[in-house]
């Protein structure tokens, strides 16, 4: 079957490629575009690991098709980091050891970042609910909180 | 709470510059911008797919495989059954904390004659797309005579049970048995008289324990890249806890020599344990050979549940007697793991740890090593360990509550110390379980009030700790940087770790020690990441390489001065000249820069197998609230106390605490496997096999004890697996003080726990 060919922005880039009817946004941008900072730990859309946005919206790029993309926004882990300057929330998961293993930590910074673009003052308790759809296995989540709740402080201005 | 404000740990302060500090992992931009190689992250040139055709039935005898439609799909360039692999025969090896046989790995990478669990390897094919490979993969007619699951150590053990291996005789029994059955091993630790401590006790309790499989649940599915090269030498790609483990495993499996193989380790997420064993390399590497191109297998979700892991369910029972005054007179343990498809479950380090944390003089500890149709279980974070504090932790608890005792001072007074007689032979050296005790006693979580529907438990854990072979190298830079080599992959922060243990030695900043995991190649034999061993063993080679650097910085300032190396003393990463300032002291940078001059680069290495790896305890206080209309379980409050040793970078050691409870939580609570009638797993992904996210936990505090182990340079014991050994029985017993009925059986989901409360359970 022939290939669909898909015109996209990612991280601010204008980017086309080629994809099958059933490949997901996951496996485009990570075999396709060579954009593995997003990672593949369920492919049902339970672990969070592959977390990006897409027109301003969080979604499980594992859920989302290849040909979604077509005309969309898409910002994924590689487009959080501004040049050599690391995003709050990346300078805070390393300052609090919020993460362990790493396979996760895309998956959560992205997540994050559209939590604290919505709510830039969260409780505790909405933060963990908000990302509950992220698994991590290391860190029992406490730092992972910490890292959130002090990147939330730090982009206030607090 | 941010860095700035914490405190350098106590046991460090004023006595390192590095050790005890917090700075930030040599790997932790790579790891927060998406930029680090996982095991699934690599793609070579003229890469291919492949995927493991695997058993649909939990017990068959495999009548015949025809792969003559499968190869016809365009695109597919190899497939591989049993038959293409070497035959092993019997025989155990040691291996870290695990005995393996490759006669059963290499059956339980691909089954030969018969299937004995749901999604056991049958074949693999490799072709140009996933989609090829898929199409090939349901191609293959595998022809299966279906025969009985036996799902269960009670089914497997019962008369007439289906045998899963036809000569399976039982272990360790005398005189041994004539037939064979489905039991592998009995396993026997005793100590003094039991009947005679029974005999003396004022109070006696006995109750029985289920529990059932968990997965270790790391996050990152097994993957690997393999190539074969026409002359014979293979390159593995992988994520796994030991590129040495892998090369030895993946050459046995492939019948070729281990300088035929070379790994190259990937990062890697997450392994608890479930990464010490290979089940894609050698499909991977067959393929490859076969197709003669690289190869790239990733495992589905599905596959990680139905095939990898897990660690066993069974069923316990402990029988404790004890005098009014809370002193233990004697223990009689027995448990009986389910080792999955193969035999080798921990039960036998179940019966070392159960009872270790105290000093008994008479126990016995029976485990039974029972083999059925689930995938054979491998090392989950001190393995075998968790199950058996959940049986005998309960049951100090619930003796405890019947002589009307602080369960805390309980265990106090019959607290193991240096001097006590383990239940596996050795007294213990200095070890610090008291002290954690100790600090549990002053934590204001034990003291503090309780709602409605609320309960408080408390447990404590042991583990071992292992040491083994680990090496480094540190070579000095032009400038005066080093790269510190080692063959350990990094699964939780130990690339920080290692630097700062070289940077304490060397007298250099920690930014200029640059940690490298290196390649089978590159750096000599390492035993893999697990044990807990890393920051012991490979830091205690870490610290000797860095030492055997010094000397030889100090001979060759001593060269440059001409005077006798003696004279040279090694001061904050400088070499000094003792007794006369005649010299100006030369900084590790300007002998890095002279090197050439003066006789050369500078290395020094390290290859030991380390001694002395201190035992590890921890103390776990949780607080729950139990819907009494639903039996939800909601943990309220958390604290784990361990000591660690020395802590070298303390938010790392909090985090070993903080994981290990959350995956004891998630034991306790929800997870399990759950199987229909013919042996099929239901719950192959993470919405039914339900681990915990961030709303189902509180914050988890945590208190490094510090009692540091003597036989380590800096005073480091393993930390990474006492903190899962602890939270089952936590969890249970505070959900006993809850309900005020105690809760044997795991998890003790909504349902379970709903029929427990009601009187059903």
């Amino acid at each position: 079957m022939s290939k669909h060919h898909v015109t996209t922005t990612i991280n601010g880039d204008p980017t086309e490629f080629l994809c099958g009817t059933g490949e997901t946004l996951l496996d485009a941008l990570r075999e396709q575009l060579g954009l593995t900072g997003s990672k593949e730990g369920c492919a049902s859309g339970d672990c969070g690991a592959c977390s990006v946005m897409m027109n301003g919206r969080l979604v499980c790029s594992c859920l989302v098709l290849g040909v979604e993309a077509q005309g969309a926004e898409i910002e994924t882990i590689e487009g959080v980091a501004e040049g050599e300057n690391l995003h709050p929330l990346q300078k805070h998961f390393l300052k609090e050891a919020a993460l362990q293993c790493g396979i996760c930590t895309p998956g959560f910074i992205v997540a994050a970042k559209a939590l604290l673009e919505r709510n830039p003052n969260p409780t505790e308790t909405e933060a963990r609910y908000w990302l509950a759809g992220n698994l991590c296995r290391c860190t029992g989540y406490d730092k992972i909180i910490r890292a959130v709740m002090n990147a939330a402080a730090e982009m206030r201005g607090a | 709470m941010g860095n700035e404000e914490k405190q350098q740990s106590e046991i460090s302060k004023g006595k390192y510059r590095v050790v005890g500090t917090r700075p930030i992992r040599p790997d932790g931009v790579d790891k927060v911008t998406g930029r680090a190689t996982f095991g699934a992250d690599f793609k070579p040139a003229d890469m291919i797919y492949g995927r493991v055709v695997r058993s649909p039935h939990a017990h068959a005898v495999i009548k015949s495989i025809n792969i003559e439609k499968a190869l016809k799909v365009p695109g597919v360039k190899a497939i591989v059954t049993g038959k293409d692999f070497p035959d092993i025969g019997p025989g155990d090896i040691a291996a870290g904390e695990v005995v393996v046989s490759f006669y059963d790995m290499a059956r339980n990478v691909i089954a030969r004659d018969k299937v004995l669990y749901d999604g056991h390897a049958v074949a693999a094919v490799a072709a140009t797309s996933p989609e090829a490979a898929a199409q090939a993969a349901d191609l293959v007619e595998v022809e299966y005579k279906v025969l009985k699951p036996v799902m269960s150590a009670r089914d497997a053990m019962a008369a007439g049970a289906p045998l899963l291996h036809d000569d399976m005789i039982t272990q360790g029994v005398t005189p041994a048995p004539e037939k064979p059955s489905n039991v592998a091993h009995r396993h026997e630790l005793k100590l003094g008289d039991i009947e005679a401590g029974f005999a003396e006790a004022d109070e006696i309790i006995e109750l029985e324990f289920n529990t059932q499989t968990v997965h270790q649940g790391y996050i990152e599915p097994h993957a690997c890249v393999a190539s074969m090269n026409a002359d014979g030498v293979a390159n593995v790609w992988c994520s796994s806890q030991g590129q040495f483990m892998v090369r030895a495993y993946t050459a046995k499996l492939c019948g070729l020599e281990i300088s035929k193989v070379k790994v190259i380790p990937a990062e890697i997420g997450g392994g608890f344990g479930g990464k010490t064993v290979v089940y894609l390399e050698p499909l991977a590497v067959m393929l490859a050979k076969k197709a003669g191109r690289p190869v790239k297998m990733v495992m589905t979700r599905d596959e990680v549940l139905r095939a990898t892991g897990p660690t066993s369910g069974g069923f316990g029972r402990c029988k404790l007697g004890a005098k009014k005054d809370g002193t233990i007179t004697a223990a009689d343990v027995e448990l009986t793991y389910e080792a999955g498809a193969f035999a080798g479950s921990p039960v036998a380090l179940g019966c070392m740890t159960g009872t270790a944390s105290y000093d008994l003089a008479n126990m016995r500890a029976v485990g039974w090593d029972v083999v059925v149709n689930r995938p054979k279980a491998a090392a989950y974070r001190a393995p075998g360990a968790p199950v058996a504090a959940f049986v005998v932790e309960s049951t100090i608890d619930a003796m405890a509550d019947k002589l009307g005792l602080d369960p805390l001072e309980m265990r106090l007074k019959n607290a193991a110390k240096e001097g006590t007689k383990a239940p596996y032979g050795p007294r213990f050296p200095r070890i610090g379980f008291v002290e954690c005790l100790e600090a549990a006693k002053a934590h204001p979580h034990w003291t503090a009030p309780l709602g409605p529907n609320q309960g408080r438990g408390i447990a404590a854990g042991f583990w071992f700790n292992i040491g083994l072979s680990s090496s480094a190298a540190i070579a000095l830079n032009e400038d005066g940087t080093v790269i510190v080599t080692e063959g350990n992959p990094d699964i939780g922060g130990s690339r920080a770790s290692m630097a700062m243990m070289a940077a304490e030695v060397l007298g250099v900043e920690y930014e200029r020690v640059k940690p490298l995991v290196a390649d089978t190649e590159s750096v000599p034999y390492s035993d893999l990441t697990g044990g807990s061993r890393v920051t012991f063993a490979t830091g205690m080679a870490v610290t000797q390489a860095a030492q055997d650097l010094v000397k030889q910085l100090r001979e060759r300032a001593a060269k440059i001065w001409d005077v006798d190396p003696d004279q040279v003393e090694w001061r904050d990463g400088q070499a000094v000249a003792i007794e006369t300032d005649k010299h100006k002291p030369l900084s590790i940078a300007d002998i890095g820069r002279m090197a050439g001059k003066t006789g050369g680069p500078l290395s020094g290495k390290a290859n030991i197998n380390a001694q002395g790896a201190g035992a590890g305890f921890g103390v776990h206080i949780c607080d729950v609230e139990v819907d009494p209309e639903t039996g939800y379980v909601s943990v309220k409050r958390y604290t784990a106390i361990q000591d660690v040793g020395t802590a070298i970078h303390p938010s790392y050691v909090e985090g070993q605490l903080q994981g290990g409870a959350a995956q004891g939580i998630g034991w306790a609570l929800n997870e399990e496997y759950i199987y229909d009638k013919d042996g099929r797993m239901q719950n192959t992904g993470f919405l039914d096999y339900r681990m915990p996210v961030a709303s189902d936990l509180p914050m988890i505090d945590t208190v490094l004890v510090e009692v540091p182990n003597p036989t380590h340079p800096f005073g480091v014991r393993g930390v990474g697996e006492v903190p899962i050994v602890p939270p089952l029985a936590a969890v249970a017993n505070a959900v006993s003080h809850a309900i005020g009925k105690r809760c044997t059986d795991l998890p003790l989901s909504p349902p379970r726990l709903l029929a427990k409360i009601q009187g059903k359970g």
